[in-house]
C-alpha cells in the first residue's frame, strides 16, 4: 500500500523534474530576454542623451569662429573733419557705410549694374561700418592714411565658409549666388578672407543679423534674475524649512502649509507665469520684460525644492546635537541658529543650487512676463527690459535665418554649461561637507 | 537710488544701536546687577526697536508713493486733460515721468507737461524730505523707548526670539499665500471669460478660433471658444509620450534594481536624471530641428504623409524627458518591496524575471501608477517642447501623424503678442491656466494618495 503510494510519488516526482528541466531553457531564454530588455531601456534612454547634445555640440562648436573680410579702407581727411577740423563728433558723423562700400567694389573694379553691386556689398555684414567706426575712434590718428581691417562678413559667407552651404546644387535653391561664390574664391585666394574669433557672440545682445547677435545681454538678463530669485527664495526657503522642521507644532495650520508646499512643486511652470502677469505686472505694476518681475516668479517656483531640500538638510543633523545645545541652557532658538542651522547649511545651500539650475533653465513662466521681447541694449540692472538665456534660444529657434541655427545651438551650449557647472559644485558640496553621524 | 541709501542707512542704524543697547546692558552689569539675558540681546532689542517701524514706513512708503503723487499729478492737469481715456491719460503720465527725470519725450514742448514735470519734481523732493525726516524720528523714537526699558528685569532674549518667531511663521505662510494667489488670479479672470462665453461652451465645443474682431465689421471674427480640439491635443501629444517614457523608463528601473551592479546602477541613474535636468527649450529645439524632420523625411519615404509639426514629434521628445521621473520613482518603489517576497520567490524556484514579473511588478504596481500618473501631469503641463515643436492651430484628431496644438501652447500663443488685456482672447488663456491648475493638481494628489497607501502596507 505505501509501496505503491510512494511509487506514484516517485513517478510524479520524476514527471515534474521532467517538466521543469524542459521548461528550464525557455525559462533560462526568457530571463536573458528581459536583462536585454532593461539594457535595450537604458541603452535607448542614454542614446537620446547622445544624441541631444550631440547634435547640439555639432550645431553650435562652429560659433567660437566668425568669417572675417580683410578691407583696405581710404580715410579721407576730408569724410571725417569738419570745417577742416577733426573731431570725435565729425568723426562720428562720417559715412562709414559708404568708405566701406566704396572699399569692397575697389576689390572687385569689374563689378556693374545696380543689382550685382547690391550682391557684392552684401557680402559684408551691415554692421561692418559700425566697426569700422569704432576702430577710427579709439584711433583718430589713422584718419588721412588707408589702412587694412578686418570686418565681419554677412552670415550668408558665414555659413558657406563654414560649410553649411552646399555650392554644387542649383543657385536659385540656396541664400548666394554663383557670382557671389566666385567673388568669395576670389576673397579667399587673395587671402582677404578668414575666420577669426568670434568676439561678437560672447560680448554683444541680441540682433536682427545672425552674425552681430551674441548672448552677453542674455548671460547678464539671467545673472540679475537669478540674483533676485536667490535673494527673495534663499531667505524664505531657509526660514520655512527651520519653522516647519524645528518649531512648527503639528496641527492643521502646519499641515496645511506641508500639503501646499509639495503641490506647489508639481503646479507646471507656465501657471507661475499666468500668476506673474496676472498678480505682478497688472495688480502690483512691477515692469514688463524686467528681471526684477521675472525672478519674482521664479522665486516662487524654486521655494518648494529650496524648502524640500532644506527639511531634509535638517532632519539629517542628529537629535543629540539639539539635546546637548538644550541641555547646557541655550534657548531653542540659540540651538538652532548656533548649532542646527550651521551643521545643515551645507545641504541647504546644495539644494539652493540646484533649485537656481531649474530656474536657470526655465523658460516658459518668463515668456508670459514679456521677456520675450527683442532686446539689443545690454541690461544694466533688474529693472532693465531683459531677456534670459533659454528664452534667448527660444527667440532665435524661431528665426529662419540659417546661421540662426548655429547661434540657437551655441546658446543652449552656454546654458548648459553653466547647469554643468552649478549642478557640479552642488555635487562637490554634499561631497566635501557630507558627514555621516 | 534713494532707497539704496535709505536701506545703507537702515543697516548703519542697525549697527549703531546694537552697540549702543548692548553698552547699556554692560554698564549695567558693571554696575554689580545682573541680568535677565547677555547683553547682546538687549543690542538687538534695541535695533529692532530702531530699524523694525522704520523699515515698516519705508516699505509702505516706496508702495504708496507712486500712486498718491501720480494721483495729485493728475488732479493738477486741465480740465480738458483729466477728461481723457484711461489709456492716454496713463501715456501722459507716464510723459509727465519721464521729463521730469531728463528723458527725452514726445511731446516736450506741451507746457501742460513741462510744467507738471515741474511740479512733480517738486513734490517727489518734498516726498523723500518727508521721508526722510519721519524715518529719523522713528528711529529715534525706537532708542528712547528701547533705551527706557532696557533694565535687569528686562527679558531681552524672550521678547527678540518672538519676534523672529513670527517671522518664521510669516515665511512659511508664503506658500499658502502662492497657491491662494494662483487660485484667485486665475479663478478672477476665468470668471470674467465665462461671462462672454459660456461655460458649456467652452468646455464641450469642437471649434477653437480665439481670434476676436478688432472692429465691429471684420468679417468671421467673433471667435469661438470650443476647448475640446486643445484637450484631445494635449491628450494625444500626452498619450505618445507616456507610450514611450512607460516601457522604458519602467524596464530601466527594474534593470537598475534588480539585475545591476551597485556600481553601475551609481553611474546609469545620474545619467539618466541629467535627462530631467536638461532644460525644455533644449528638446524644443532638439525636436523642432532634428525629431520632426527626420520623421518627416522618412514618412515621405514610407509614403506616409507626416506633418513637420506632427502630434508624433513632440510626443516622442516629450516621452524621452519624463523617461527619468518614471524610472527613478518606479526604481524607489522596486527597491522598497520587502525582501521577503524576492526571497520567498526565488525560494519556489522562479527565476529572476519570474520573480519580477510575478511579485514585485504587482507588489509595487501602485507605486508605478502613481510614478506614471506624476509624469502624466508633467507632460499635460510640460510647454516648451509643444510650443516650438507642434501646431498653432486647433485640430480634433486622433492622428498621430498631424499637427494639433495643446493647452499649454494656446495659453503661450494668447498671452504673447500685445493684446488689451481684457478681451475674451485673453482671458481664454486663463480659463486654460485654470483648467490645467486643477487637472495637474488631480492627478498629482491621486498619485501621491495611491503611493502612500502602498507603502502603509509594507512599513
Amino acid at each position: 500500500m505505501s509501496g505503491n503510494r510512494e511509487g506514484r510519488g516517485r513517478m510524479s516526482r520524476s514527471d515534474t523534474m521532467e517538466t521543469v528541466r524542459k521548461g528550464l531553457r525557455s525559462r533560462y531564454a526568457a530571463e536573458r530576454r528581459f536583462i536585454w530588455y532593461g539594457r535595450g531601456a537604458i541603452a535607448v534612454a542614454l542614446g537620446f542623451l547622445v544624441l541631444l547634445v550631440g547634435s547640439i555640440l555639432i550645431k553650435g562648436a562652429s560659433v567660437v569662429t566668425q568669417t572675417h573680410i580683410r578691407l583696405t579702407v581710404e580715410l579721407p581727411l576730408e569724410t571725417f573733419s569738419k570745417n577742416g577740423v577733426v573731431t570725435a563728433e565729425s568723426i562720428g558723423a562720417a559715412n562709414y557705410v559708404g568708405l566701406v562700400k566704396s572699399s569692397l567694389r575697389d576689390l572687385f573694379p569689374d563689378v556693374s549694374g545696380r543689382r550685382d553691386k547690391r550682391a557684392l556689398d552684401s557680402l559684408i555684414s551691415s554692421g561692418a561700418p559700425y566697426e569700422l567706426r569704432d576702430h577710427v575712434l579709439a584711433n583718430p590718428e589713422l584718419v588721412g592714411q588707408s589702412i587694412d581691417i578686418w570686418l565681419s562678413a554677412s552670415d550668408d559667407i558665414d555659413m558657406l565658409d563654414k560649410g553649411y552651404i552646399d555650392r554644387d546644387i542649383d543657385s536659385t535653391g540656396r541664400r548666394v549666388t554663383d557670382k557671389q561664390i566666385g567673388w568669395y574664391d576670389k576673397l579667399i585666394a587673395d587671402g582677404r578672407l578668414e575666420r577669426q574669433f568670434n568676439t561678437t557672440f560672447f560680448t554683444s545682445g541680441d540682433s536682427r543679423e545672425p552674425e552681430q547677435a551674441g548672448i552677453w545681454g542674455a548671460a547678464l538678463g539671467s545673472f540679475y534674475t537669478l540674483m533676485v530669485t536667490l535673494l527673495l527664495a534663499f531667505p524664505l526657503g531657509v526660514t520655512t524649512a527651520v519653522y516647519l522642521e524645528e518649531f512648527a507644532p503639528k496641527n492643521k495650520w502646519t499641515d496645511l502649509i506641508e500639503v501646499n508646499i509639495n503641490n506647489l512643486a508639481a503646479v507646471p511652470s507656465i501657471i507661475f507665469g499666468l500668476l506673474g502677469l496676472a498678480v505682478f505686472l497688472n495688480i502690483i505694476g512691477l515692469p514688463r520684460s524686467a528681471p526684477l518681475a521675472g525672478g519674482v516668479v521664479l522665486a516662487l517656483m524654486t521655494l518648494p525644492t529650496i524648502i524640500i531640500a532644506g527639511r531634509a538638510a535638517l532632519k539629517a543633523v542628529p537629535p543629540s546635537i539639539r539635546e546637548a545645545a538644550l541641555g547646557v541652557g541655550a534657548s531653542r532658538l540659540q540651538t538652532v541658529t548656533h548649532h542646527v542651522l550651521p551643521l545643515a547649511m551645507p545641504g541647504m545651500l546644495t539644494g539652493s543650487i540646484i533649485g537656481m539650475a531649474q530656474a536657470l533653465g526655465e523658460t516658459a513662466p518668463l515668456l508670459m512676463i514679456g521677456m520675450v521681447a527683442f532686446i539689443v541694449d545690454l541690461p544694466g540692472g533688474p529693472l532693465d527690459p531683459a531677456t534670459v538665456l533659454p528664452v534667448q534660444v527660444y527667440i532665435w529657434a524661431d528665426s529662419p535665418e540659417r546661421a540662426f541655427v548655429e547661434r540657437t545651438s551655441a546658446g543652449i551650449i552656454v546654458l548648459l554649461l553653466f547647469l554643468v557647472v552649478m549642478n557640479l559644485s552642488a555635487v562637490m558640496l554634499r561631497k566635501r561637507f557630507e558627514r555621516r553621524w | 537710488m534713494i532707497y539704496w541709501i535709505a536701506l545703507a542707512a537702515l543697516a548703519a542704524t542697525w549697527l549703531f544701536s546694537w552697540k549702543l543697547g548692548q553698552g547699556q546692558a554692560r554698564a549695567i552689569i558693571a554696575g554689580g546687577q545682573r541680568m535677565h539675558s547677555l547683553p547682546g540681546h538687549y543690542g538687538s532689542y534695541s535695533a529692532l526697536w530702531a530699524v523694525v517701524p522704520a523699515l515698516m514706513v519705508l516699505l509702505i512708503w516706496s508702495i504708496f508713493q507712486p500712486m498718491v503723487i501720480d494721483g495729485m499729478i493728475v488732479a493738477s492737469l486741465p480740465q480738458d486733460k483729466q477728461a481723457l481715456d484711461d489709456l492716454f491719460l496713463n501715456a501722459l503720465v507716464n510723459d509727465i515721468r519721464n521729463m521730469s527725470v531728463g528723458n527725452a519725450v514726445r511731446d516736450a514742448d506741451d507746457p501742460v507737461v513741462i510744467e507738471a514735470a515741474s511740479l512733480l519734481g517738486d513734490w517727489q523732493m518734498t516726498s523723500n524730505i518727508l521721508l526722510a525726516v519721519l524715518i529719523a524720528a522713528l528711529v529715534i523714537l525706537g532708542l528712547v523707548i528701547s533705551r527706557r526699558q532696557i533694565a535687569p528685569e528686562l527679558r531681552a532674549r524672550n521678547r527678540v526670539e518672538r519676534f523672529v518667531m513670527v517671522l518664521l511663521i510669516m515665511s512659511s505662510t508664503i506658500a499658502v499665500i502662492t497657491t491662494v494667489g494662483i487660485v484667485m488670479s486665475l479663478l478672477y479672470e476665468s470668471i470674467e471669460f465665462f461671462r462672454r462665453v459660456p461655460f458649456y461652451e467652452f468646455l464641450f465645443g469642437l471649434h477653437w478660433s480665439p481670434q476676436t474682431a478688432l472692429r465691429a465689421d471684420q468679417v468671421g471674427g467673433s471667435g469661438s471658444f470650443g476647448a475640446i480640439p486643445i484637450f484631445m491635443g494635449t491628450l494625444l501629444i500626452s498619450t505618445i509620450a507616456l507610450a514611450i517614457a512607460a516601457p522604458i523608463g519602467l524596464f530601466s528601473a527594474i534593470y537598475m534594481a534588480e539585475f545591476s551592479s551597485p556600481r553601475a546602477r551609481a553611474v546609469i541613474k545620474p545619467l539618466l536624471e541629467i535627462l530631467a535636468g536638461v532644460p525644455t527649450v533644449v528638446y524644443g529645439f532638439f525636436a523642432a530641428l532634428l525629431v520632426a524632420p527626420l520623421l518627416r523625411d522618412s514618412g515621405a519615404a514610407l509614403g506616409i504623409g507626416i506633418d513637420s509639426e506632427s502630434a508624433l514629434a513632440a510626443g516622442l521628445v516629450m516621452g524621452v524627458m519624463i523617461i527619468p521621473f518614471v524610472s527613478s520613482l518606479s526604481d524607489d518603489v522596486i527597491t522598497a518591496v520587502p525582501r521577503s517576497l524576492r526571497e520567498g520567490s526565488y525560494g519556489l524556484g522562479a527565476t529572476r524575471a519570474e520573480t519580477i514579473r510575478q511579485v514585485i511588478v504587482p507588489a509595487a504596481l501602485p507605486g508605478i501608477v502613481g510614478a506614471l500618473l506624476l509624469a502624466a501631469s508633467r507632460a499635460i503641463g510640460e510647454t516648451m517642447i509643444v510650443v516650438m515643436a507642434a501646431g498653432l492651430t486647433a485640430n480634433l484628431t486622433a492622428n498621430p501623424f498631424e499637427a494639433v496644438t495643446t493647452v499649454t501652447v494656446q495659453i503661450v500663443t494668447l498671452l504673447t503678442g500685445d493684446q488689451e488685456f481684457d478681451s475674451a482672447k485673453t482671458l481664454s488663456a486663463f480659463a486654460l491656466g485654470l483648467l490645467l491648475f486643477v487637472v495637474t493638481l488631480a492627478l498629482n494628489v491621486l498619485a501621491l494618495r495611491i503611493v502612500r497607501k502602498y507603502r502603509e502596507k509594507y512599513d
